[in-house]
């Protein structure tokens, strides 16, 4: 039972496409994102 | 409905910075003061010169470097639209409008309004540099919006 | 293998072609206008005979805001409900015809008060400002036939449910029905101001309008308008794209859920465009913030779903390492690139969005040409960008013809020529803005004031994107014009791309549209009851209208 459900899962993990570069591209934008973002806040500081 | 592993630490990622960015965005909100300018106060369009304190627009001070900076704004002017203030003053600007909705913006700093008529629109802020500043209408109000300015001279 | 191409009936494709044909005319005026507006903003040049520049502003806003993107969209969505889920019945046919033409009777009206100067009131029409009324009912008879339209889509689609039967709907039928949803719900509100507030007022039936109402009621309608720019732009990315490039769709599920999404929090978010606005109390506009935040959600989905797909497709190629990919994708084509520069456009674009919708951070922007420039990333390029890839196909498709080579490296340089002018431009807009230098003005220099000059150069410089973008618009002419009526006869291919994964049950469930409209209108009550109340009971004396140009 439990060799089997780990099998599942063994083929399941096979299943998963291999998405290295998304996941990099990814918090790529969102690194780019925060940037601007806490920039403009900054801005806002900086002129109270 | 199956969601990639990548995309599900991508999405808490993602949304752990929205949850942060409301955060930031509610406390300086709510807790240090920051609000958009939001006034509730009414007043009739048509009566706005004879309505206190715009029948006498211009800078009134309050108390020790507190002032309040009153201004009628039509097209295409700003009521005053020259004015001197002492450096370090801390100004509530408040704003009505006689005609048209427009805004009221002093570029390189944080004022900026809408300006609309039947309402008071009102912020605070504290002009700590000396020197010029515009004021201008960044809503179009019509034919002469762009040459709609107003000067603020921050003195020692 | 060798299957007939599935085309667009040749009847629908009739009605497709006449709504782009209206869009590609407003492209061709508007972009004239946009050109002359940035020329006059640099200071060097004015405008003869006296035109004043918010007549062109008005018109340039109009044709390209509201016309171009409403009738390529309907154009496009009828082609991909007939090649998804068969010809329109004749009565469907008919019903989109209808639509047709009070959109475009709708347009020429309004057209012609704008540019007689009986309307410079700019998009937004903002009273008291007031307008010739034909201006105002020639933009209700264009919604009206928008939603003439929306129902001919409607009905084809309940048409198909019911003989497929526990079926789940094509994807781009089920895209196209999500995005006119949306829009028959968001433009309620500026029909309801136009219709019931600005008509009669402009007609002297009623002496004064309540202008925070009518705002509130074009701003419940404003945000949402833009998600119907983006959701086709979406469409093109998540259902053909995968099959231009020769890949699989990522996921089929995940893409109906982001479409719902933006279904349920694209309309309760208006106050994010009236964050320092008098008259509204600062919860609500939290609130809406909180809202607006929500629907960041699916694009973010959606931006993982882009480069899976192209990440699949690259290694499926043998690519490898962690940016492999990216050289396996076909930057030759047209039909990709386009829609590919779009989706990069996109990143700073919603960075931008998300910079507008935070309190402090819109006080440091608001109404400057920060925003403008915000809009000509998303609109003005990604959802425009994408448009053009999609009618690189669309339009031979639906004439009977084939792209020369030609014509697909002419589409490149179009779209390299865009990318450059929208970096020139756009991103002088957004510099400038952080400097505080207003949109929505004709050169002015407020007096010789010092922050005013500093402004100058960047103006200059949208100048120069002004003029490249116009050299990018008469590229996309003869381009269209050649699909249209020059390029070679013969069959091109509507792509449609098929699920990586077989449909998973969810995917039905998601075909709920009781709930989600539902819940759509719960979120609606919920954001906006109270404060509409507030605005009708604690309102003002009304305004008077007003002709200030």
């Amino acid at each position: 039972m439990a060799k089997a459900a780990e099998a599942a899962r063994q083929t399941k993990k096979e299943k998963e496409p291999a998405l290295k570069g998304t996941l990099a591209s990814v918090f790529l934008l969102g690194f780019f994102i925060i940037f601007s973002w806490v920039s403009v806040y900054f801005l806002f500081l900086h002129r109270l | 409905m199956h969601i990639h592993k990548y995309e599900k630490i991508w999405l808490a990622f993602g949304i752990g910075c929205l949850i942060v960015f409301l955060t930031v965005v509610g406390v300086s909100a709510f807790a240090a003061g920051q609000q958009p300018p939001s006034c509730l106060t009414t007043i009739d369009p048509e009566k706005v010169d004879s309505t206190p304190p715009f029948d006498h627009p211009g800078l009134v001070k309050k108390g020790d470097k507190e002032y309040e900076l009153n201004i009628v704004v039509a097209a295409f002017s700003f009521t005053p639209n020259a004015i001197e203030i002492p450096k370090g003053a801390k100004v509530t600007i408040n704003v009505t409008s006689k005609d048209v909705i427009h805004g009221f913006e002093i570029p390189g700093t944080n004022v900026n309004m809408m300006v609309e008529p039947g309402y008071v629109n009102s912020l605070t802020t504290t002009f700590d540099k000396p020197g010029e500043y515009t004021i201008l209408c960044n809503e179009y109000c019509g034919a002469g919006h762009h040459m709609m300015t107003a000067r603020i001279k921050v003195v020692e | 293998m060798a299957q007939p191409l599935e085309k667009v009936d040749r009847r629908d494709a009739k009605l497709a072609l006449a709504h782009l044909f209206v869009a590609f005319t407003a492209l061709a005026l508007g972009g004239f206008a946009g050109l002359l507006q940035t020329l006059v903003r640099s200071g060097k040049f004015e405008l003869p005979a006296g035109i004043s520049y918010y007549t062109i502003l008005t018109t340039h806003g109009v044709l390209l805001g509201l016309v171009l993107t409403t009738f390529f969209i309907i154009g496009f969505q009828f082609a991909a409900v007939s090649r998804t889920t068969g010809a329109l019945s004749d009565g469907s046919r008919r019903t989109g015809w209808v639509g047709f033409w009070l959109m475009t009777i709708g347009t020429a009206m309004s057209a012609f008060f704008i540019l007689t100067g009986k309307a410079s009131v700019l998009y937004t029409f903002y009273a008291p400002l007031q307008a010739h009324a034909g201006f105002y009912i020639g933009l209700a008879l264009v919604v009206v036939g928008s939603w003439v339209s929306g129902f001919a889509m409607f009905a084809h689609y309940a048409r198909w449910r019911k003989t497929h039967r526990g079926q789940v709907s094509p994807l781009l039928a089920f895209m196209s029905v999500t995005n006119m949803v949306l829009w028959l719900v968001c433009t309620l509100g500026v029909a309801a101001t136009v219709v019931f507030q600005l008509i009669p007022w402009s007609l002297g039936l009623t002496d004064r309008v309540n202008v925070l109402l009518s705002r509130t009621l074009f701003w419940y309608f404003g945000h949402p308008l833009v998600y119907f720019w983006l959701l086709p732009a979406y469409m093109v990315w998540y259902a053909v794209i995968p099959k231009v490039i020769g890949g699989k769709m990522f996921s089929d599920s995940l893409a109906r859920l982001a479409f719902i999404l933006f279904l349920l929090f694209s309309i309760p978010v208006g106050f994010h465009h009236q964050l320092l606005e008098p008259g509204i109390s600062p919860f609500w506009k939290y609130v809406q913030v909180v809202l607006t935040f929500m629907v960041i959600i699916p694009s973010l989905m959606t931006a993982f779903a882009m480069f899976a797909t192209f990440e699949s497709y690259g290694r499926s190629q043998g690519a490898t390492g962690l940016f492999g990919w990216l050289r396996k994708l076909p930057w030759s084509d047209a039909r990709f690139f386009a829609p590919f520069v779009g989706m990069l456009f996109f990143i700073p674009a919603g960075t931008g969005g998300i910079i507008n919708a935070s309190h402090q951070l819109n006080q440091v922007v608001h109404n400057t040409i920060w925003v403008t420039g915000h809009f000509h990333l998303t609109v003005a390029t990604t959802v425009v960008l994408t448009f053009f890839g999609a009618s690189y196909w669309l339009i031979p498709h639906l004439t009977g013809r084939v792209m020369t080579k030609a014509m697909n490296r002419l589409a490149i340089i179009q779209t390299i020529v865009w990318a450059v002018g929208m970096t020139f431009m756009s991103g002088s807009m957004h510099f400038a803005g952080l400097l505080g230098a207003p949109r929505r003005s004709a050169f002015s220099t407020y007096g010789n004031s010092p922050q005013a000059l500093e402004w100058i150069p960047y103006q200059i410089a949208q100048a120069v994107g002004g003029t490249i973008l116009f050299i990018g618009i008469i590229l996309i002419l003869v381009i269209v014009i050649n699909l249209a009526f020059f390029a070679p006869k013969g069959e091109t291919e509507f792509p449609v791309a098929e699920a990586a994964a077989p449909y998973e049950r969810a995917a039905l469930a998601l075909e709920n549209w009781k709930l989600w409209i539902g819940l759509v209108v719960a979120l609606i009550l919920i954001a906006y009851t109270v404060p509409i109340i507030d605005i009708i009971q604690n309102a003002p004396p009304g305004s008077k209208g007003y002709k200030l140009w």
